[in-house]
Order: C-alpha cells, then structure tokens, then sequence
C-alpha cells in the first residue's frame, strides 16, 4: 500500500491539480469576463464541448493533410467557434434582451448536437477511436527532481497560470476596457450616459469569454487525450459556474477555487487506490462537496455585478 | 416589443436546431431494393450514442449483417433515459413494423417491456440484467468475462512492480464481472499480484479516467486495464502495457497495447435472424451466444509487437487456457460483486 506521505504521491497530486485545474481555469476566466458586464453565460458547458470538438476536428484534418502546426491550427478553430458562441449569446442577451438562462442553456445544447453530428459526419462510425498525436508535456526544470515532475505540464496550463490570469486580473482592474466592463455590469445606465457603449463593451466580454471557455475544452481534446469522445467536458462548465460565485468575480480567486477543486479531484483518485474499505462515490463526491462547502463559506453575502441577468436598452 | 419577440422565436429556432441535432437520423436510408427482396427489417433503439462502445457492438454486428444482404437495417441512438425509448419504440412498431428490435434496455427496462408486451409479434432482442419473456422478449448481455481472465493472466505475466491497475466506469454487474474475471486471471498466473480498482461514475469522461490512470501508477501500477477510453493514453505516455475493452485497441497504442476482452453481438444477430427466418423464434436469455465457444467474445490479437515483447511461455499457458475454455473445459467464475479498491490485504 502506498503511503499518503510519500513524496511520489505529493508530486503525483500537485502535477495532477495543475492538469485537471487547467480547463477549469479558462473556462472560470472565461465566465468571469462575461459575467463582470452583465451577462450570465450558461453556454459555457456547450461553447467548451464544441472547442473540445472543432480544435480536434480541425486538428485531425490538417494533421492528415500533413501540415505541421496542426495543434495551434485546431486551437485556433476551437477559439473561432468559442467566439462565434460567444456572439450568438451576445444576440440574445444583449441586442435581444431575452431571458439569459434560457438562452444559455439553449446553446449548450445547440453546441451539444452541433457537436456530435459533426463528429459523425466527418468521422462515421469507426471502431477504434480517432486519434491525433497531443501537445507534448515540457519541463523547463527536467524530469528528474520532484519540482521538475510536478512542473512537466502542457505549455497550455502554463498559459493559463502566468498568462490568463494575470492578464485576466489586469484586464478588468488596470484597463480602460476593464473600467467600461465593470461599469457596464454594474450600473449600465450610468455607463451609457458617460458615453460607453453598453451592447459593444458587452458583446466584447462574451466573445473573448466564449474563446477562453473553448480553449479549456480544447485543452481536453488536443492535450490531455489526443481524441474526442461524447461527453469529454463532463460538467466542467458547471463547476465553472459555481467557482465564479465562490471567486466573487475575480480572476486571481477563481484561479485560487480552480485549484481547490482539482485538488481534491486529484486526491480522491489517489485515495482511491489506498484500498480504504470505503464506497468509491464517497471518494468521488469529495471535491463537489469540497465546492459546494467553499461557496457556502465563501458565497454568503457576495455582491453579484449590478446589472446581473438585466438586458439593458436605452429608453 | 418586436425586439422580444424576435428574440424569443430565434431562441425557439436555437432550442428545435439543437433538437433537431440530437435527433437527426444518421443511419443510411433503407434501401428500396432490399425491400422488395422481402428482408426481415431490424431496427435498432440505443439508449447512447453509437460511439459508446456498448451499443457500438451491436450495431456494428447488425451493419455487418445488413451488408451481407440479410436485414434491413436502421436505427435511433442517444435515446437516453428520460422517457424517449417507449415513445420511440411504440412509433416503430405501429409505423415500420419491424420483425425484430435490437436494442439496451439497461435504465428503460420497464418502458422496453411494457412495449414488449403490446407487441407479441415483434421479437424484441435487448441487452438487460434481467430475463427473457415469453412470447417475444429474449435478453443478451456482454459475456465477456472469459476473455477479460485470459487478459488478467497475461497482464499478471507482464507486470514487474506486482501491481494492476483498473479504471472502470460503473460498478454495475457487467463491468464487475469483467473485472473479477480479469483479477481471476491476473492471480492465476501471479500469488503476489495486487490489484488496484478506480471507478470514475460515468461512461464518458476519458481526462477523468486518464487521470485515475495516472493516480495508479504513482500507487505503483504498472499494467493497466482501460475498461473505459482514456486508460491507454496514460499507460503508454508512462511506456507502461495497457489491455483494451470490448473492441480491438491496439491501433490506440501500438507499442504498448497488449490484448483485452472483445465482445461479438454477430453470432446474436445471427442466430435471431434464422430464428425468425425459420418462425421459430421464441423468447430467450442468448447469454452463451456471447460467449467464446460460440464465438461471442475473444481475446484481442496478443500483440507481440509490444515493447519488450512477451515471453511464449505466457503466451502458450494463455492459449492452452483460451483452449480449455473454448472445449468447455475450464469454466471463468462469474463473480458480479464490486471489486474491492485493492486485492492487497
């Protein structure tokens, strides 16, 4: 029986939270974004599924035809659909003004079915998987010493760590954008009558929201496993949603309830294989209940952005 | 007010395009042709999609038999488990009046014998853990426990730290019998192995089975059983032997899958077509036409290829008890209990 205090098994849980905070962490920047203007973005379960699908449609295809940045090429689709998702919202929630769960929901699952007929036409019905060959992990640090294992990761959780973040965090406080952005999401009369349009400044935060949420899809497709497969977001786009609550909007605590959640994922796994005579789902509910607990400590009294689900016209 | 309005039927035109996604027929149109040949119609009802290697199996089985000429052949998938199966199936019947519906019944066991029921004259051939019915509903399920022991036996030869790992979906009677075959098989060959069992709660989360992957090795694993897509990955990126589940997977990773239980629905399919060619057919449990001495389940090609090749010592006890099984000699346990986490004591 391994020993919980090993180093192997640190090392094996810290390299592990990193991957599985990695699709959490776009995808929670990615709402966070959306969010901090006004707009509860519920296609984010579908907007990752359909990054997931087109990064490794496009990837698959490019890769048969030879060329050689077949992995940034399908990245780069998986962000032109996520954008495209992310608009499509923008039309209903801000130039329509419908009721934005209804329209988020809708498109999760329009990106659902979207999805998987394109993964049946363009790969039929084979019987093996189809594959392409990943991102490879890099490890800045060699792949001897225990920092050196737990920093061999994919240059996209890299990304998302020191670049989407920090950048994230810098967008919304240090920008003008950012400034129009919170304004817009708080009180967008008073933004409209300084002069920020409401509909642009919205649609801007929903489009580059939409893009991040489909590079955390992609990541699963393109690094993680190399293939696409039904249901390979899994709810993660739900769990998003909860760990912008449990962040208050903010990009350096949902990074912070990223962690916290893959965390306990990876630890459960590895409870798991300790051979505790306990049930297995008991392990596995862990880092929901974990998630669910945080934002019960951490969500009381939050003060959710102003304008929050209010569709805004001018009278 | 226009403005709402014109949200509102656009939204509508996003939820029906969704539906309509999810519901589009992708099976190839039956032919006019087959038709007038007077072919027995076979529908197919599958609660997943397609892709799902379960339902995969029979319907690669029933593709197989309509492009020999013998059925035709069509089909609904992703029907899920909310209500859609009994519909659907009461619209077949009374529409298309086919002669026999495949399908799982596993989550709508209820609702596929209700409508059974309605129907005497349609052989009703589902997957279920449950039995058949007189007159018309006959059960089949993945038998394949015999194959899984012989993949056990080999991965207990191969493996040097003495651990196993195994990542299964559900602890549900067709993948525990599976894995307690595959246990079986590995303690066979090997006192000291160790076993070590994760359940991820879903059919379909390959990054979480991949990463229960991963979390066995640094317990120690290093051969593991991908009962679920996402193992394999884990395993080769470690330059460790994986075992593929219900179909061949050695193209996934060549050089490090080994073998792994297959499940054949064509002797099935074979069998209910010339029973009710024959108006013979009546209601049964078809468990032994899954089975390897009907050919219903088999051992993938053991891999020989696989870095650091395989002793012929292992491979020749494998084979020797492949045969035993086959003459009917050596019968696997089927044992439906959960496996525990660890076989350690």
């Amino acid at each position: 029986m391994s020993d919980i205090f090993s180093l192997t098994f640190l090392v094996g849980l810290l390299s592990a939270t990193l991957r599985v905070a990695t699709p959490l962490v776009y995808g929670a920047m990615g709402e966070i974004i959306s969010e901090r203007g006004g707009v509860l973005n519920l296609g984010i379960e579908g907007t990752m599924f359909l990054g997931a699908f087109t990064g490794f449609a496009a990837a698959a295809a490019l890769s048969n035809a030879g060329v050689a940045g077949y992995l940034w090429l399908g990245l780069a689709a998986a962000i032109l659909a996520g954008m495209i998702m992310g608009a499509l919202m923008g039309l209903f929630a801000v130039t329509l003004g419908v009721n934005q769960h209804v329209s988020g929901l809708g498109i999760t699952l329009l990106c659902t079915g979207l999805a998987l007929f394109g993964f049946r036409l363009i790969f039929g019905e084979s019987d093996v998987l189809p594959k392409v060959t990943p991102f490879a992990q890099i490890a800045p640090l060699g792949a001897t010493s225990p920092a050196g294992v737990v920093l061999e990761q994919y240059l996209l959780t890299y990304i998302a760590f020191l670049v989407v973040v920090p950048v994230s965090w810098w967008l919304i406080y240090r920008t003008r954008f950012g400034l129009n952005l919170r304004a817009v999401g708080e009180n967008p009369e008073a933004a409209d009558a300084s002069g920020v349009s409401v509909a642009r400044t919205r649609y801007a935060s929903l489009v580059l929201g939409g893009a991040l949420m489909a590079v955390g899809g992609a990541f699963l497709s393109l690094a993680q496993l190399g293939a696409f497969t039904p249901g390979i977001v899994a709810g993660r786009g739900w769990v998003c949603i909860a760990l912008v609550i449990f962040a208050r909007w903010h990009p350096v605590r949902g990074m912070w309830g990223a962690l916290l959640f893959g965390g306990v994922f990876a630890l459960q796994l590895r409870l798991q294989t300790l051979g505790l005579e306990l049930p297995y789902e008991l392990f596995l509910a862990l880092p929901y209940l974990v998630t669910i607990l945080a934002l019960a400590l951490a969500g009381r009294n939050v003060a959710y952005p102003g304008a929050y689900l209010k569709p805004y016209h001018r009278e | 007010m226009l403005r709402k309005s014109i949200g509102l039927l656009l939204l509508l035109a996003v939820w029906v395009l969704a539906a309509a996604c999810a519901a589009a027929p992708v099976a190839a149109p039956a032919q006019g042709e087959a038709e007038e040949a007077g072919l027995p119609v076979v529908f197919g009802a599958y609660a997943t999609a397609i892709e799902e290697p379960w339902d995969g199996v029979i319907h690669t089985a029933l593709n197989a038999a309509q492009e020999a000429g013998r059925i035709e052949y069509t089909y609904t998938d992703d029907i899920g488990y909310s209500g859609d199966m009994e519909r659907i199936l009461r619209e077949v019947a009374e529409e298309t009046k086919p002669a026999v519906i495949f399908g799982d019944a596993f989550g709508n066991e209820e609702a596929v014998r209700r409508v059974a029921k309605d129907y005497p004259d349609i052989a009703f051939v589902f997957g279920s853990g449950g039995g058949p019915v007189e007159p018309n509903f006959s059960v089949f399920d993945n038998w394949i426990h015999e194959p899984a022991y012989l993949s056990g036996m080999l991965a207990g030869g191969l493996t040097q730290s003495n651990t196993l790992g195994v990542v299964g979906g559900l602890p549900v009677p067709e993948v525990n019998r599976i894995v307690n075959a595959f246990i079986a098989g590995a303690e066979s060959v090997n006192p000291d192995v160790v076993v070590l069992t994760s359940f991820i709660n879903s059919w379909f989360d390959p990054a979480a089975a991949k990463e229960a992957a991963l979390a066995q090795i640094d317990a120690g694993a290093d051969v593991l059983f991908a009962e679920r897509f996402g193992v394999i990955e884990a395993a080769a990126e470690n330059g460790f032997y994986a075992f593929g589940n219900m179909s061949d997977q050695t193209e996934l990773a060549p050089e490090y899958v080994v073998s792994g239980p297959v499940w054949h629905m064509e002797p099935t399919v074979d069998y209910i077509i010339n029973q009710v060619g024959a108006g013979a057919y009546t209601a049964q449990d078809l468990k032994d036409f899954s089975m390897m001495a009907k050919g219903g389940a088999s051992l993938a090609p053991i891999n020989g290829d696989v870095t650091g090749g395989i002793s012929q010592e292992l491979i020749d006890a494998v084979e020797a008890k492949q045969q035993e099984i086959v003459d009917g000699l050596f019968r696997v346990d089927v044992n439906e209990a959960q496996p525990p986490a660890s076989t350690a004591e």
